[in-house]
Order: C-alpha cells, then structure tokens, then sequence
C-alpha cells in the first residue's frame, strides 16, 4: 500500500477527483457566502425597520407626555423582564443620564443614513451594536439601537458551516478519488500488463473484460479486435513471405542447378563457362537480397522472439572478430575488440549476422591502413555495441535513411551489395528492442546498437 | 548407396535424381509425405533428403514418424524457409541436417556424402591423416612430413573438420556451421581468407599441395 499509494496520487482519476473536491468545495463555500450576504442583509434591514419603528413611538409618547412620559416608556422597555436587543439611552441637555441601559453615551460619528455602529458591553461580553440617535426639542437627546448578536450568531453559524463542509468534502473527495482511481487504475494496470506480454511477442494473448459492459470492457473489446486485425495481417504477410520464399525460390533452385550442370560439361569453351559462371554469380547475387529480404520480414514479425536467451554479446563480437579480421588484415585494415563482456536477451544467429554485416559494411568502406574497432560496453540502462570505422562515413542528412531497405548512397553504388545490410540490422535490433544510431567517427562512421539491459 | 529423395516439385526432384545418379548413387522419389513414409519405413535406404513442405504429410511430420519408428535412417531436410527457427525446428524433429533451398548442387552433394560418411565412421578415432599430414585429436599437435606445423585454436578447428571430411567436398556454409557454428551465407570472402591462411601453413615448401580449392564449390582436404 506504502508504495501504491504514489501510483494513486499520480494517477489521472486521482487528480480527477482532487479537482472535483475543489470545485465542489468552491460551490458550496459560494453557496454559504449568498446565504451568508442574503440573511445578514435580510437581519440588517428589519433590525433597522425594528429600531425606526422603535424610536418612532418613543418620539411619540415625547410629543404626548413630554420628557416624563418618554422616560416612563423607556424605563419600561429597559425592564429586566422585558429587555432584549434593545438598547435606550436618553441625556438630558447637559449630558446626564435620565433613562436607558446604556452606561454610556457612544462616541462615534453617526454614518451618511444616520446610524452609528458601537460596541457594548453585555453581561455576555462586548457586543457590536447599531442605533440612530434623536435630538429632542428640550435639548435632551434619545439613543435607540439594536444588539446585533443575533447577526454575530448567524455569521459563527455560516462560518462553522464552512468548516464542516470543507472538513467532509476534503473526506469524501480524497477517499472517494482514493477508492475510484485503485479501481480504474486496476482496470488500466490489467490493460497495460496484457499490452506489455503482447509485446513481448505473445500475439495470441488478448485482454480480460469483466462483463460489465462498461467503458473499459467496451475499450479492451476494441484493443482486442486491433490485436486480432494485427495478428492476422501478421500471418497474412507471414504466408506471404513463406509462399514467396517456397514460389519463387524453387524456381531458382532449378535454375541454378541446371547452370551448375551447364558448368560441369566440360565442351564448354572458356567464353561459356565464363558466361555461365558470371549467371550463376548473378542468380546469387538476385538469391541474396531475396534471403535478406526474406530475413528482414521474418525479423519484423518477431517470431524469433520465442527462442532468444540470455546470452554475452562480447562473446558474438568476438567470433566476429575473429571470423572477420583475416580478410581485414587482408586489406590492410587493423580490427581491434574490446574483448569486454555484457549480458543480453537475443538471438545469437541474428545478432551475429547484424554484426557481421556491420563488420562487412565497415570493411567495404574502410580505405587500406585503416581501422575498424569493436567494442561492448554498458552504459547506464544500456549495452552498447559499438563499431567504429575510418572510413568516409555518411553525412548526418543521410543517416536515418540508410537504414531503409534498399537505400545505398551514390558513392557506394558501385560497390557490390544490395542495399540491405543495414536494413537487416536495423530490424534486428528492432527485435531486440535496441535503438541504432549512426554517428560521426571523424572521420568515419560510428553505429551504436543500444540494448536494453535484461531484468 | 541407395538414396530416397521426397520432393514435391517435379523440376526439382527431376535434377536432383538426375544429378545424383550421375554422382554414382541409386535414387529413389516419392512426391508426397504419405508415399516418402511409406518407402522409408519399407525400403533399405542409406539417406534420405526430405522436402519440409509437402502435400499431404508435412515432411517434419513424416520425420517425427521416422524416428518415433527408431529408424535412424541420416535424414538432409530441404527447405524454402531458411530463418533461425525452421533450421532448429528442422533439427529438433530428427533431421541431420538442414538445406535451405536454392541451393547449389554441389553444397546438397556435400553434405550428403559428410552424412553418409559420419554414419561410417563410428569408430573413436585418435589421429586423423592425410598423405603425410597428421593431426593428433589428444595433444591437438599437427605435423606433415614429421615437422610440427603451429596453428592457432581456429585454424586447428578448421583442418580438423577438413580432415574429418577428407576427400570430400566441403562448403563455405558448411565450415561457418561446423567450425564457427553460426548458419549464415556469408557473401563476403571472409571463409576464403581463412582457408588461404591455413594453406600457407600446411602446403607451404612441400611438393605436392592437400587444401585444394573446388571450383564453384568449396575445398576439399586430400593426398591426390
């Protein structure tokens, strides 16, 4: 769970959900503050209608009774029985208290619309209040405001609210992303590990549906449908390449074995045998690039994938080495090996056949006191093989096409070959899951094979 | 030597019985699998060369019967298919070896006569000779004519299958499997240059030359 856990936060549902917390978090905190905006105007207008209301019969019983009866009507409604949210405070003309529960009178500066906005001293603490005062006609001056607890109380209640929901929101989000990106992630990692054994070459393998109908069923339906299309162009083109090889090789099998015959007579003059041996030499030449051809097919659909092994590529390179540097030294050409070694997962025949048309290719291009070297070397995530020339090697624009079957640079034209040897490779290495890339020796040419390094 | 070619092409197997028979051989055709497991099971042969892709029976099939029938029978498997894992498949039904077609008649009569040969020589030999070239299996020393010859570890490798073979016909794709071990065609003369090598050691200051260079075939080790 410890190093799941990662995956989950990485994942998109994850995140998915991490967004959803926060824009749900975001309506409801909207939805708290309009509730919040609408109430507190709402309380703020009749605490206002309230206390005009209020003052407006106590200036009444002033114009009735005078002086006397508005201090009876305050005295009155300043009773401990009756006393709410009033607040009532009436000062004769020099500043002295007649009537009211306030101690004081406030010393704000009343606003535009006439209220001033105080605070109070309560039996349960300092409370904000809001009044308007009057100036009477003796000179005495009359307060009339409202405790605004009430307002207090509703803004904790909002507030507490908020709390609430952002606690819950943040539980059920995070736990709800939780549970629902482990179960997309186990349907993906169902998906993705089916992907992986097919591309290791299980072609048969298919991907497991639950049943349940749902997107991902209906996705591994059509990732299975593809992989039943591929599998059948595959060996389509399979039959293809065995029914070509089996059509129209045996025809050259005849071929050749009758000019062979045609060699053995021995009426022939000097000018047919030559003749005859130059067809012989030409119908090789045609069987060759047919044999590559046929190689490069059979390496695309990677059936050779079932029987490759662990095995030391230094070891190839050696045999290599070693089968190749007697024609070199022929050519005046020195050919050094490492001699290292490094593990990998491959076909030995293929991978000595990719080398030695390296090696072939190095040779064909390598002037006289030249000089190839091989080498393995492990680099990272990679085993590298490495084959260097001093050849003219090939101009950067040039490079990734040449491992195109057919493809032959104009100065090598003339040389014999046929313009798959590097094509051959780079389907080897395909297969075997390594990267080639042709770099500048300076001169010559440098092409890498880069490896994975088995598990 | 008594010969069962099973091939369902007629130019094909026309040639090869033609050729065969010239090489001084009796050749017998079926021209599908049921008939080639019939005569092979039934008849006396000393070789086979067996067709891969055959109507009716799959010639690796009719192999399989073979050997499940404990007969031992050499068995050359010619084939159309010339990848990696046919040879091995090929080989692990039973075959002894393994042709890929087109090939050259000359390779297909060399590697007859090395099958037919291998089941000759049974016998655990110590020494090979040839004329007064003599190789000893246990020191791995060679001397000609009583003088040590030094060859490196290939090269020894090299003359031994050469010996091995005496009087025959080896192939450049022959001694790539047999001495390096890897199946290939190799188009360059990489093979060539390895055997001018071991010339040089063997057939250098004495009279009469033993690595002789068949045209449009290969090299053959011999005293003639």
């Amino acid at each position: 769970m410890a190093r799941a856990l990662p995956s989950f936060v990485r994942s998109t549902t994850f995140r998915l959900s991490l967004f959803y917390v926060f824009l749900f978090f975001l309506s409801v905190g909207a939805l708290l503050a309009f509730i919040y905006v609408k109430t507190i105007d709402t309380i703020d207008r009749e605490t206002a209608q309230a206390t005009k209301a209020d003052a407006a019969a106590l200036i009444q019983e002033y114009s009735a009774q005078g002086i006397a009866g508005l201090i009876d009507a305050v005295e009155d409604r300043v009773a401990p029985d009756r006393a709410g949210d009033g607040l009532y405070m009436l000062e004769d003309e020099d500043g002295a208290a007649l009537a009211g529960n306030l101690h004081a009178w406030p010393t704000a500066e009343p606003d535009s619309g006439g209220w001033i906005n105080f605070a109070v001293d309560r039996d349960d603490g300092s409370h904000q209040a809001r009044g308007q005062t009057y100036a009477l006609k003796d000179g005495s001056k009359l307060l009339v405001a409202r405790d605004l607890r009430t307002r207090l109380g509703f803004q904790g209640l909002i507030l507490d609210a908020l709390y609430y929901a952002v606690a819950l929101t943040l539980l059920l989000g995070v736990g709800g992303g939780l549970l629902i990106s482990r179960r997309m992630l186990n349907r993906l990692g169902a998906i993705n590990r089916a992907a992986e054994r097919i591309m290791a070459g299980d072609l048969s393998h298919r991907i497991a549906t639950t049943g349940s109908h749902d997107e991902f069923d209906r996705l591994s339906e059509q990732l299975n449908a593809m992989l039943e299309e591929i599998r059948r162009l595959m060996v389509g083109m399979r039959t293809v390449t065995d029914n070509i090889a089996h059509d129209l090789r045996s025809p050259l099998t005849r071929m050749k074995g009758r000019l062979e015959m045609l060699l053995r007579d021995p009426s022939n003059s000097e000018a047919q045998q030559n003749a005859i041996e130059r067809t012989i030499a030409d119908a090789d030449q045609l069987l060759a690039t047919f044999t590559a051809l046929l190689s490069i097919a059979d390496a695309e659909t990677g059936s050779a994938r079932a029987s490759m092994t662990s095995l030391d590529l230094g070891a190839i390179v050696a045999d290599v080495a070693e089968l190749y540097s007697p024609a070199a030294e022929e050519r005046g050409i020195v050919m050094r090996d490492d001699e290292s070694k490094a593990i990998v997962v491959g076909s030995r025949q293929l991978l000595f056949q990719a080398i030695s048309n390296l090696v072939d290719n190095a040779l064909k291009h390598t002037p006289q006191g030249g000089e190839i070297s091989l080498s393995v070397t492990r680099a990272g995530p990679t085993v590298n093989l490495i084959v260097r020339d001093s050849g003219p090697g090939i101009p950067e624009s040039e490079r990734e096409r040449v491992l195109e079957p057919f493809v032959r640079l104009d100065n090598s034209r003339s040389s014999p070959g046929s313009g798959l040897g590097l094509a051959l490779v780079a389907a080897i290495a395909r297969l075997h899951g390594a990267r080639v890339t042709l770099s500048d020796n300076r001169p010559g040419l440098v092409v890498t094979m880069s490896f994975p390094v088995p598990l | 030597m008594h010969l069962l070619i099973v091939e369902d092409d007629e130019d094909t197997a026309a040639y090869m019985v033609k050729g065969l028979g010239e090489a001084g051989y009796t050749v017998d055709r079926a021209a599908n699998g049921r008939d080639g497991l019939f005569l092979a099971t039934s008849g006396n042969f000393d070789l086979i060369v067996m067709d891969r892709m055959l109507p009716g029976l799959d010639g690796l099939a009719v192999v399989q019967a073979l050997r499940a029938a404990k007969i031992t029978v050499p068995v050359l498997i010619l084939s159309a298919l010339g990848q990696v894992d046919d040879r091995v498949k090929g080989l692990r039904a039973g075959g002894d070896d393994y042709l890929t077609k087109p090939f050259a008649f000359s390779e297909l009569q060399a590697r007859i006569e090395a099958l037919l040969r291998r089941r000759d020589a049974q016998s655990v030999e110590t020494k090979l000779n040839v004329g007064d070239l003599e190789l000893d299996l246990l020191t791995r020393k060679v001397r000609r004519g009583g003088k040590p010859i030094d060859l490196q570890p290939r090269e020894l490798r090299l003359l031994e299958y050469l010996m091995r073979h005496a009087g025959q016909v080896v192939t450049r794709t022959m001694l790539l499997e047999g001495v390096w071990d890897y199946h290939f065609d190799p188009q360059t003369n990489v093979i060539d240059v390895h055997i001018s090598r071991l010339r040089q050691k063997l057939d250098k200051g004495f009279e009469t030359p033993l690595l002789h260079t068949m045209r449009g075939a290969g090299y053959s080790i011999s005293a003639q």
